[in-house]
């Protein structure tokens, strides 16, 4: 790509406004429960209707996330996922397809250990849009956005409803790729946010910030991801896609004949209720 | 012999954290964002805290009266004598009430929960010594408390989880994970982020993100502050040498804090080498690990070549956590205090010539420091002075020892 070309994310980003609809980003956890099963339903989410994806780097003590995940990660890491793993998962991606955005969520530890800087350029080589760091504020944050600017590696920021109005700035600044609301004051999976706080959140975020905002953290069914795409920019599915992968695995954790198409189809639940909402005028 | 410093040390250790919560390059504030204005918030009330001497003086009353400082020091004749060489003297927390130094930092801390009008505490506890006192501290306020505690852990420290509920406490067995004490921290954790308004979380060691290293050290320096001046009264100078244990390392900070800017005063550090060194079982972050983050700061953490955290190992399970406190790492890498290791066996022996010489049944945390005490002294002169946190009692104790020794209750 390049210098000066609009990222992927951005690019995506733009097409959807001019389809006048929301994105959706569905989730997929690294090597969860095999490497194989994560890859196929990698490959298989833009095809049902994924505009994004963001997969789950695993880490031995995921702090923000709710038992859906924590699981999903221990899966992971039982099959062997490492960041280096999971950026060959990414590679395999990009070869066939170029074109849907590919953020890593994860927590700094295994970044860090790697080394920020190979990191960056490693992840950037593989096809990686953007970051996810839960663990990494930007009062922390210099010593890998270092590394990960020259990149064009895009730091997305988490913004909570405990981000006041002093702090929002101070978030915003440095922020690439799309803003990520967490939607509600708790751990991933656990609940929901109404459509009221969210009616009010999203609005006091888009007065700071020209960036798009993706709402997370307890959209679970269509209903939920079309409200969030339509009050917001984008909806994230994380935990409803990982119980369903859950509670289809057999006695030994491991994925059946069907149980990527299973996750797929719902993903293809979601999009359609993504694709059927209409967006306000922002 | 004092290990000389290097002359690239500042004028004063005694000056951290900077303002974003550094030691160096340790510390820090790596939390999640729904988490960061809760502890910028504990911060901004500990600052106002700190500058107000009627927050001192309440502390100090309760100190006094109900934790029951100072703790005596206590010149350790019969094991001096024992051991054939240096003195070793006593701090003796392990006379406070609930049997450790764990109550200074909870009583510090609840007087700041309650400035802050926070009206549930929440804690995590390892081996529920932590846990205890911070229940008997929301029992003596009268203020609801949920203690996160390993599954583990729960399962082989019944007695201080039956403590903890005769003391009002809700005891939360966690199950994610390993079920230890760095479970139960995240799970804590997790708990604090669903309930940003009322919860203060209640940290028991002088980790996590800023400002809960510096302050959990303030609260424990009275150890050393004291100790001070009772050896300069006792003995008329400074101790040759400091020991005191390290699990996540509060009890040590608090002892040494006070002597970082007496270079002739060695300090060391001892934490647990489990069943060795070299078995990948025990709880050595600083002799073993390397630089890492996990909640909420960077330190020396025990993990695997991809960044992931490691289980620790250590028959106590006070030091059986895979990181240490980010000043320890900080001074560990300045040179400052030196970071020794002793096992398991060690330990109980150590703890059995404390019984037996100097009637005190030691709790096995400082039973680590005091097998390092026992293999130097022997070294040293006869007017040489060994200071050493003497910083739990061992009544917990006594199921593991007798396990360790074969022995039936």
């Amino acid at each position: 790509m390049a210098d000066g070309a609009p990222s992927r994310i951005a690019s995506r980003f733009a097409s959807l406004r001019a389809e006048g609809r929301g994105a959706l980003i569905t989730f997929v956890e690294a090597f969860d429960p095999d490497r194989a099963t994560s890859e196929a339903l990698l490959a298989g989410m833009p095809g049902a209707g994924a505009d994004l994806v963001e997969i789950g780097v695993p880490f031995t003590d995921p702090m923000a996330d709710g038992p859906t995940v924590q699981r999903a990660g221990q899966r992971g890491l039982k099959a062997g996922a490492t960041l280096a793993g999971t950026l060959e998962m990414v590679r395999g991606f990009r070869a066939k397809d170029n074109a849907t955005p590919v953020v890593l969520m994860g927590y700094y530890n295994p970044i860090y250990s790697y080394g920020p800087e190979r990191f960056a350029k490693d992840a950037a080589e593989a096809g990686v849009d953007g970051l996810i760091v839960v663990d990494l504020p930007p009062e922390e944050a210099d010593e890998l956005t270092v590394h990960t600017a020259p990149q064009r590696l895009e730091l997305i920021r988490l913004v909570a409803p405990t981000t006041d109005e002093k702090r929002l700035p101070v978030v915003l600044s440095g922020s690439g790729g799309f803003v990520y609301y967490v939607s509600i004051t708790g751990i991933t999976g656990t609940r929901s946010a109404t459509e009221e706080h969210l009616a009010e959140a999203i609005p006091r975020i888009r007065r700071a910030t020209d960036l798009p905002i993706a709402i997370g953290f307890g959209v679970r069914t269509p209903e939920q991801a079309a409200a969030a795409a339509r009050i917001a920019d984008a909806a994230v599915v994380a935990s409803a896609l990982l119980d369903t992968l859950a509670g289809d695995l057999d006695e030994a954790g491991r994925a059946r004949p069907g149980t990527v198409e299973k996750v797929l189809e719902q993903v293809r639940a979601l999009a359609s209720g993504v694709r059927g909402a209409r967006r306000q005028a922002a | 012999m004092n290990k000389p410093l290097s002359p690239a040390l500042p004028n004063s250790l005694r000056t951290g954290p900077d303002e974003r919560g550094h030691f160096g390059s340790f510390g820090g504030r790596y939390v999640a964002e729904t988490l960061m204005p809760l502890i910028l918030e504990v911060e901004k009330a500990y600052e106002a805290a700190k500058a107000d001497p009627s927050f001192q003086a309440e502390l100090d009353r309760y100190l006094s009266d109900y934790v029951g400082r100072p703790s005596p020091l206590w010149f350790a004749e019969r094991l001096t004598k024992a051991l054939g060489g240096a003195q070793v003297w006593f701090k003796r927390d392990e006379l406070n009430h609930t049997g450790a130094h764990k109550i200074n930092n909870c009583m510090g801390q609840i007087l700041l929960a309650r400035r802050m009008g926070k009206g549930r505490i929440i804690a995590e506890t390892g081996a529920g010594q932590h846990g205890v006192a911070t229940a008997t501290v929301c029992a003596l306020f009268g203020l609801p408390c949920t203690i996160y505690m390993g599954a583990t852990d729960v399962a082989r420290q019944s007695p201080n989880v039956f403590r903890m509920k005769l003391l009002g406490a809700e005891v939360k067995p966690v199950t994610s994970g390993a079920a230890t004490l760095k479970d139960a921290m995240n799970e804590a954790l997790r708990d604090w982020v669903a309930n940003v308004t009322d919860t203060y979380y209640l940290i028991g060691t002088v980790a996590g993100p800023h400002p809960y290293p510096a302050m959990v050290r303030d609260f424990q320096s009275v150890i050393g502050i004291e100790a001070k001046q009772q050896m300069l009264r006792a003995a008329g100078r400074l101790p040759d040498v400091a020991v005191a244990a390290i699990g996540g390392g509060s009890n040590a900070m608090g002892l040494f804090y006070p002597f970082l800017d007496d270079s002739e005063v060695r300090l060391i550090g001892v934490e647990a080498a489990g069943h060795g060194l070299d078995s990948g079982q025990h709880a050595a972050s600083l002799t073993k690990g390397r630089p890492g983050v996990l909640h909420g700061n960077r330190t020396y953490l025990l993990q695997d070549e991809f960044g992931q955290i490691l289980e620790a190992h250590s028959i106590s399970a006070g030091l059986d956590y895979p990181g240490v406190g980010p000043e320890h790492s900080w001074l560990h890498e300045l040179g400052r205090v030196e970071y020794v290791a002793v096992t398991d066996t060690e330990a109980l022996e150590a703890f059995q010539l404390c019984t037996r010489t100097e009637g005190i049944i030691p709790a096995l945390e400082p039973s680590h420091a005091l097998a390092h005490v026992a293999k130097m002294a022997p070294e040293m002169d006869k007017d040489a002075i060994i200071l050493m946190n003497l910083c739990g009692r061992g009544d917990k104790d006594i199921f593991t020892v007798a396990e360790a020794l074969g022995v039936k209750l």
